[in-house]
């Protein structure tokens, strides 16, 4: 343990005349742990070393009171002295208590073990022993043995000592010390290593190491979230002092090295310390200036960001594993590679990435290469940029401080020389000045504890509004001229009072404002934060005057996300309790048009805006009070409310908060309105929320069914689009799609068909026929109005989304035999076949469904033989989703049922028995009971049974016996009654113990489990063994009842198998009385 | 007995002018009253007049108002006959379409107050001197003015349909159609909707006091 204290153990530099200590990290402890346990279990280990008496010895101060000895010792008031005695009579531990020290002197280890034994706190002692005891080796076995750096030749010394004097008396002792000193030197080695490991765990990290990870992390940062990692990443603070610090001196003396803001793309803003000890959310801000820290940690240390960030943010480890997000901004990325380079050839230090960095590490040269020569390319191009302008970008998000220092600093690498430090400090300052307050733009009023619910988004949202590309205006391209007038009337809305406020608004209007020209000038030159403090203020006119502006630029997502970042959701949601309707509407619809991403949505919400936007549609029953211009306002603002609740209902938790807040009988009641900018976003809103069981249920009760179908005929195709795509949500269940078809709303949506030019009414209103065909009435229905025909056209050309429809419904329809005829005769097997070559996993279920209909008429069989169908059917068994897998191997079924000479075809498949097989190792009930249907088919050709048979279906099927599913049953029972066919299988079901299993199946309740299962155990029956079980498994009662059914198949296999046990019995009565 | 006598003669006068405007009769008893009280506190003067420094007070007080130009001219509007005194008749009349006016005649009267000469136009320099103190001043700014130009400018363009730099009625009246925000565009002349309750409700008071 020398070594191991010497060189691996943290000391505090020696004090004044004092000792060392041993510091308090969790290294030492570690290594201290390691050495009471040695020393401990020495006395049982190595009963004789234990013995030997150490040269000098051990001696330190104690926290062990004389009197805690007791046993083979002599306890005093001040003194404790062990019996056990050294050869030359001093005894082997002495404990004396003088001036308030008590000091402990132990010569040998089986005193040391007693120690440890005695005292209370083990690694105090320890840590006391070996402090006073630098080298606890040379104090045992000599100063001959003391720990040297370098060669050691200790034990070539010893060794050569105790041969000279082999044979004498000292001899024996030696021996003794030479085994002591060997075990110690073995735990000095076992010490070492685990220090070792220890040691490549804990890294300390340095200013370089976080600087680079940053750099590297704002190279993958960005507004898509699928190209990159994070949203953004940036420092608190843009002073770097000397040693490559950003965190305050008084704050460095704790090991902080700098403070960033994060913002994932899936959660809110973290504020993140790093400091040598590693990286660790803190205690965010106070305000939103950036000025009061809490520095307090929340949450553990993490080694580096990235582990970090992986454990916050979902997205970041999802996107970081998948490795293809693309590089913000090429030159950026070029010139940050390079200072990564040059950092890392400075300091040597990588030990802080990593696996993904150095992966990531490893892709970037190849881009870097292209960059580099690209740079050389764009270097002339780029002059012109250097220029002091305003730059149109980023400024109110904060990055625009960062792409400018980016920038700046690609042209120092370029000149590469030194001074590199004061140059960039007067960028800094430089873009300082002209640039916009970075920092105010970035206030989150959001809560960050609600971070858990960010994942509450429904399956019908629309990803494309998460994800829109900041764009950027060329920093190079000539400024409008529209941007230097906005500039102007924006500081008159700062610095006027009311009138020119409202001068400035109105003539702001002027501007094409759905232009992103104007747009992103508005939000660059600051006017959104003026326009949003406008929204703060007791003058309705500047209120209405910004909220009209507002409305119209926050179609630009970019504006959203900004209006969003500066509170201005709140201060709307406030206003839509405010008396003056005008008012009322614009911020409603403004609200509409913002909450159109994830975190806005949840904003309102968690504001209490759901509860207002409901609010807002309750006005008079329309019809029940004349039209006045008052109930008129009334009306408008219900819909202005309704447009926003329809963009809040795309998130899950939202729909349940209009639920809750009795949306729905008001929305129930405006959809009796006959005016289309009213159904629209009542409708949107209905059918966005029925993705809910609650919801579909209301719009059932509530009788909205009857409106909808109303609407379905209306001339306004987005309206149309909606209503169907609500119908097609709704109809999930038996009592609406009845109702559908009682209203008469089948006929408008087959005649919907027709508008092949509108993808997305097509889309909607083949869904909502797709889910009415699950009712046989309405296929009936379908039938008469020549559907199948429609939609067999609908099957090429079409894009994903129609096609995923059409094919379900078709998949319905061919359940009617009839129908499966139509099919064939529109022509419709050969592109349905067609589309099993497909990729789109909810399309691929639904062809696959569809074909297996069809392929229940042999005619259409011999069309999907022809085209190869099956064998395309048979490889989608290895696609990855399970319910592709089972979809196919159902579809399979009727194939081979009907397929002339099946039997051959199935064996010309390469591998595919074995991989039918195979499936049964599947997790999913309905991927086995459909390989179980496959398999009973398969079976029937002798031929291929022995083939399954040698790929050992009969264990895997007899070890599915236990299942409690009755699908699964029936078909794995119709599985093994045809297995039994072959061989000796029925043995080997029979030793598989998959009998007994079987005779329960016969208490389900389902028929169909019975029939098969009486079929299967028919089958075993023939084998003795079999019988024996089954009757032990009480299955002649059983199989009695059986007998009585009206079902002839189950009559007979019943029979049958009783007939079998009682022969069996009748033999064996035979046996016995010949 | 010489209130019994005025409480009649304001009914009477009540009764007689209650129709030309949006005042039932009751309120329009309510407004003579708040009226007479408004005159019966400043002493030795003339119960059914009111005079320009009085009316002054009412606007600041009750409506708010502030800019000294805009308070003169709303009096003038009020004042109908130019004597120089709000009487009972114009008071009721003004108040009529200061509180409960269409548009059309708030834009009429809003018009009457702008132009400063009464002219028929409001030129630039009417704009100029009603604009003025609008904008905070800027100190590193070399003309002062120069913003408050601007803004002259800027309405002119939004507003001056003939192109004749200086805003007719009918200018005015096209714009504020298209854009209600313009109807107070050179300060404000209207009660704000808070004020307007606030004042109704002293004066239906004093109604239901009455009966």
């Amino acid at each position: 343990m020398g070594q191991t204290l010497t060189r691996a153990a943290q000391w505090t530099s020696v004090s004044e005349g004092g000792q060392g200590k041993l510091e308090f990290t969790p290294l030492n402890e570690a290594l201290l742990n390691e050495i009471i346990k040695f020393a401990e279990g020495f006395a049982s280990k190595h009963q004789q070393e234990a013995q030997t008496v150490f040269r000098s010895p051990l001696t330190w101060e104690t926290q062990i009171a004389p009197s805690a000895f007791s046993g083979a010792y002599e306890v005093s008031d001040n003194k404790a002295v062990s019996e056990a005695k050294a050869p030359d009579g001093q005894p082997l531990l002495v404990l004396e208590a003088a001036g308030g020290k008590n000091t402990v002197s132990v010569s040998s280890f089986d005193q040391l073990s007693a120690v440890l034994k005695y005292s209370g706190d083990k690694m105090r002692e320890a840590r006391a022993c070996l402090e006073a005891n630098r080298d606890p080796a040379a104090k045992i076995l000599g100063d001959g043995y003391a720990t040297i750096e370098g060669e050691d030749n200790s034990m070539l010394r010893l060794l050569e000592k105790v041969k000279k004097e082999e044979g004498q008396e000292e001899g024996e002792t030696l021996q003794a010390t030479m085994r002591l000193l060997v075990i110690l030197q073995q735990f000095d080695m076992q010490l070492l290593n685990m220090s070792l490991q220890h040691i490549s765990k804990e890294v300390r990290l340095t200013p370089a190491a976080v600087n680079s990870e940053v750099k590297l992390l704002q190279s993958f940062s960005g507004d898509d979230g699928d190209k990159t990692v994070l949203k953004s990443i940036q420092y608190t603070s843009d002073y770097e002092f000397n040693n490559g610090c950003r965190a305050p001196p008084w704050r460095q003396v704790h090991g902080d090295i700098c403070y960033l803001v994060i913002k994932p793309h899936d959660t809110d803003l973290l504020s993140v310390s790093a400091s040598t000890a590693g990286v660790y959310i803190n205690g965010g801000f106070e305000k939103e200036n950036f000025s009061d820290l809490k520095h307090e940690r929340e949450g553990e240390i993490y080694k580096d960001l990235v582990t970090l960030l992986k454990e916050k943010s979902a997205v970041f480890a999802e996107n970081i594993a998948k490795q293809d997000f693309t590089l913000r901004e090429d030159e950026t990325t070029a010139n940050q590679y390079d200072i990564m380079e040059s950092g890392d050839e400075g300091d040597g230090d990588n030990t802080h990435r990593t696996n993904e960095d150095a992966k990531k590490d490893s892709k970037e040269p190849q881009k870097a290469e292209k960059q580099k020569s690209n740079l050389k390319k764009t270097g002339k191009d780029r002059s012109p940029r250097k220029q002091p302008q305003p730059s149109l970008k980023w400024k109110n998000l904060g990055l625009g401080e960062e792409a400018d220092e980016k920038k700046e600093e690609k042209d120092q690498i370029r000149e590469g020389s030194a001074g590199k430090k004061e140059k960039k400090k007067v960028t800094v300052q430089e873009s300082k000045g002209r640039v916009y307050p970075v920092i105010k733009g970035r206030k989150s009023k959001t809560p960050a504890q609600d971070q858990e619910d960010t994942f509450s988004e429904s399956s019908t949202e629309s990803e494309e509004e998460e994800e829109s590309p900041d764009r950027r205006q060329e920093a190079n391209s000539d400024l409008p001229s529209e941007y230097w007038q906005i500039q102007k009337l924006v500081k008159y809305l700062k610095g006027g009072n009311q009138t020119a406020t409202i001068i400035a608004l109105c003539s702001m209007r002027d501007f094409n404002l759905t232009q992103e020209t104007c747009q992103l000038a508005i939000r660059d030159v600051g006017g959104l934060e003026v326009l949003i403090n406008l929204l703060d203020t007791e003058e309705i006119k500047c209120k209405i005057g910004s909220l009209k502006i507002l409305k119209e630029i926050s179609h630009n997502a970019q504006i959203r996300r900004a209006i969003a970042d500066l509170g201005g959701l709140q201060t709307m949601v406030k206003i839509l309790k405010s008396p003056d309707k005008d008012l009322k509407c614009l911020a409603a619809e403004t609200i509409a048009n913002v909450a159109k991403f994830r975190r806005a949505r949840r904003t309102v919400r968690q504001h209490g805006g759901i509860k207002k936007l409901v609010g807002l549609l309750d006005c008079a029953p329309l019809g029940s009070v004349p039209m006045t211009p008052e109930v008129e306002k009334d009306i408008e603002v219900a819909r202005c409310g309704a447009l926003a609740l329809w963009s809040c209902s795309k998130s899950t938790k939202n729909k349940q908060a209009i639920r809750k807040a009795g949306g729905i009988p008001l929305l129930a009641r405006l959809l009796k309105s006959s005016h289309e900018n009213m159904l629209i976003p009542v409708v949107g809103t209905l059918q966005e929320c029925a993705s809910e069981q609650s919801y579909r249920l209301a719009i059932r009760t509530e009788g909205m069914i009857e409106d909808l179908v109303k609407n379905l005929h209306s001339e306004n195709q987005v309206l149309q689009m909606h209503c169907a795509s609500a119908i097609f949500k709704c109809a999930e269940e038996k009592e609406t799609r009845d109702l559908v078809r009682q209203y008469g709303g089948l006929d408008p949506l087959v005649s919907l068909l027709d508008k092949s030019d509108n993808k997305e009414l097509l889309a909607a209103a083949t869904g909502a026929i797709w889910k009415c065909a699950i009712s046989p009435e309405n296929v009936e229905r379908f039938q008469e109005l020549k559907a199948i025909e429609k939609l067999v056209s609908l099957l090429q050309n079409q894009p994903e989304e129609v096609l995923v429809n059409v094919v379900g419904a078709l998949g319905e329809c061919a359940q009617e035999p009839q129908n499966r005829m139509s099919i064939r005769k529109a022509g419709g097997i050969p592109p349905l076949v067609n589309l099993l070559t497909g990729t789109n996993q909810s399309l691929l279920v639904n062809v696959t469904k569809a074909v297996g209909a069809c392929a229940t008429e042999t005619e259409n069989m011999t069309i999907i033989d022809r085209l190869d169908g099956v064998r395309l059917l048979w490889s989608l068994l290895k696609n990855q989703n399970p319910e592709v897998q089972a979809s196919a191997a159902w579809a399979i079924c009727p194939c081979i049922e009907n397929a002339k000479d099946a039997g051959e075809m199935v064996r010309s498949f390469v591998g595919g028995l074995e991989l039918i097989v195979s499936l049964l190792k599947s997790e999913h009930k309905e991927v086995l009971a459909s390989v179980c249907a496959a398999i009973a088919n398969i079976a029937k050709d002798e031929e291929n049974l022995a083939v399954i048979t040698d790929h050992g279906v009969v264990p895997m099927l007899a070890k599915l016996t236990n299942t409690t599913d009755d699908k699964l049953r029936r078909h794995l029972a119709e599985a093994i009654a045809r297995c039994c066919m072959w061989g000796n299988n029925r043995v080997a079901f029979g030793e598989a113990n998959a009998v007994a299993p079987l005779v329960r199946y016969l208490k389900s309740p389902d028929e169909s489990v019975h029939r098969a299962t009486a079929q299967a155990l028919f089958q075993l029956s023939r084998d003795p063994e079999n019988c024996i079980t089954m009757h032990n498994a009480g299955v002649v009662k059983l199989l009695l009842d059986m007998v009585g059914s009206t079902d002839e198949a189950l009559q007979e296999a019943a029979a049958g198998c009783i007939g079998n046990i009682r022969r069996l019995a009748l033999a064996n009565e035979k046996a016995k009385y010949p | 007995m010489a209130h019994i006598v005025a409480k009649k003669a304001l009914a009477k006068l009540a009764e007689t002018c209650y129709r030309q405007t949006h005042f039932t009769k009751q309120e329009v008893e309510g407004l003579l009253h708040v009226f007479r009280d408004l005159q019966t506190s400043k002493k030795g003067k003339d119960e059914m007049k009111m005079d320009r420094a009085t009316f002054r007070e009412v606007l600041h007080y009750t409506f708010a108002m502030t800019d000294d130009i805009l308070m003169d001219r709303v009096f003038r509007a009020f004042d109908q006959d130019n004597d120089s005194y709000v009487s009972a008749q114009e008071w009721v009349q003004g108040l009529s379409v200061f509180l409960r006016g269409t548009m059309e005649e708030k834009m009429k009267y809003c018009f009457e107050v702008y132009d400063l000469n009464s002219d028929g136009y409001i030129s630039r320099e009417e704009m100029f001197s009603m604009l003025k103190n609008t904008l905070a001043k800027q100190p590193t700014e070399e003309d002062p003015d120069e913003g408050i130009k601007d803004l002259v400018e800027i309405t002119l363009k939004k507003m001056d349909h003939d192109h004749d730099s200086r805003l007719s009625y009918s200018d005015y009246k096209t714009s504020v159609e298209t854009e209600p925000l313009l109807l107070e565009v050179f300060g404000p002349c209207l009660p704000a909707a808070k004020q307007v309750h606030a004042f109704t409700a002293t004066f239906s008071d004093t109604c239901t006091e009455w009966y």
